[in-house]
């Protein structure tokens, strides 16, 4: 491995941006493959860049056999991220739960009196309403976004953002008479029944969750699912037209 | 952060420092083998570690290959078969393989 390379592994996780080391077991020649370039001896090779692509998407290194030569797929992708909006009671169990399951964990609420680091010991908390938060950390497909605040004037901008990217999963806490009339406000808004959908609300599997602890469960097993099912789709055969 | 992460980390310092560096990847795991592929140990020439490439029973091999290939700068290809009785022994899960590849810093 070259100097470089390392440094170049370590600047992509600083940004948040996926990587694969992709290395010739016979001589070590290397090359990282973004999703928009690579660089280094083997970058030329299509079939490895093309291999080193699909192994980022089901983010699994791996060994295969391109021309003969052996080749290792390292693949460096950014930890899921979880945005908790709404420093809340119950993001006060949903933080550090997640971070255990190593998420890495940001709190967004622009109220003073919730948004504190005392309420939120070792979690990031940003002081600021969501659709700014958001514009500034920047919504990506390894991110879920959470809503908890009950108030549509902070839910609602969230919400509406997180639509616009790509992140994996938005869930928003709220009875479904709460997600009903949000769903009226949002088609004023120009948010599309299809867009919408992909909200998850009332958000977390239906475990009986009672206390703030028990909804956070809920809450992480959904998206537990949810992540995992879309890497299980991403790593399926792909079916041949016929 | 995550394993692989934080020894690249560990192993920049060491570079930065100025010391001979080598850096051991699983690459292929056959059956229940302690470790997923991608796991590395990163090694400097004083035979420090960081990171993992099994639950602690092929960390002493790795490292005399990884500070040979510090000196000589050729990459190297381990196999490493872990037998039931081993696995026993060594408290892991039994009947894993790993394939593990281990290359200089340069």
């Amino acid at each position: 491995m070259k100097a470089e390379t390392l440094a170049a592994l370590q600047d992509a996780r600083a940004k948040r941006r996926a990587v694969a080391l992709a290395t010739r077991l016979s001589d070590a020649a290397e090359a990282l493959i973004y999703r928009d370039e690579a660089k280094g001896d083997l970058a030329g090779d299509q079939a490895i860049v093309s291999a080193a692509r699909r192994a980022m998407d089901i983010g699994k290194s791996e060994t295969v056999d391109i021309g003969g030569a052996k080749i290792f797929l390292n693949v460096y992708v950014p930890p899921p991220r979880l945005i908790i909006v709404g420093a809340v009671h119950i993001a006060q169990s949903l933080a550090p739960m997640a971070a255990m399951l190593e998420f890495d964990v940001t709190v967004v609420d622009p109220r003073g009196a919730w948004a504190t680091t005392q309420r939120f010991p070792g979690v990031r908390v940003i002081r600021d309403w969501a659709d700014e938060a958001f514009q500034e950390m920047g919504l990506d497909v390894s991110t879920a976004v959470v809503t908890l605040t009950h108030d549509p004037k902070l839910d609602d901008p969230a919400l509406e953002s997180a639509l616009k990217s790509d992140v994996f999963y938005i869930g928003a806490l709220g009875s479904k008479l709460t997600h009903a009339k949000r769903k009226e406000r949002r088609a004023q808004a120009g948010i599309t029944d299809e867009m919408f959908a992909r909200i998850h609300g009332p958000i977390g599997l239906n475990i009986g969750a009672r206390s703030p602890a028990e909804i956070a469960v809920s809450i992480l097993g959904q998206i537990i699912e949810v992540r995992a099912r879309r890497l299980e789709a991403l790593a399926a055969p792909k079916v041949a037209a016929a | 952060m995550s394993d692989a992460l934080e020894v690249l980390d560990q192993v920049g310092k060491w570079k930065a420092s100025g010391k001979g560096v080598a850096v051991a990847t699983v690459i292929t795991t056959w059956g229940s083998s302690p470790r997923p592929v991608g796991s590395q140990l990163g090694v400097d020439d004083a035979g420090n570690m960081v990171g993992s490439v099994s639950g602690g029973c092929i960390e002493g091999a790795v490292v005399k290959e990884a500070l040979d290939a510090i000196k000589d700068g050729k990459p190297r290809l381990l196999d490493f078969g872990v037998t039931d009785e081993q696995a026993w022994d060594v408290g892991l899960a039994c009947g894993g393989k790993v394939q593990v590849f281990v290359e200089k810093v340069n």
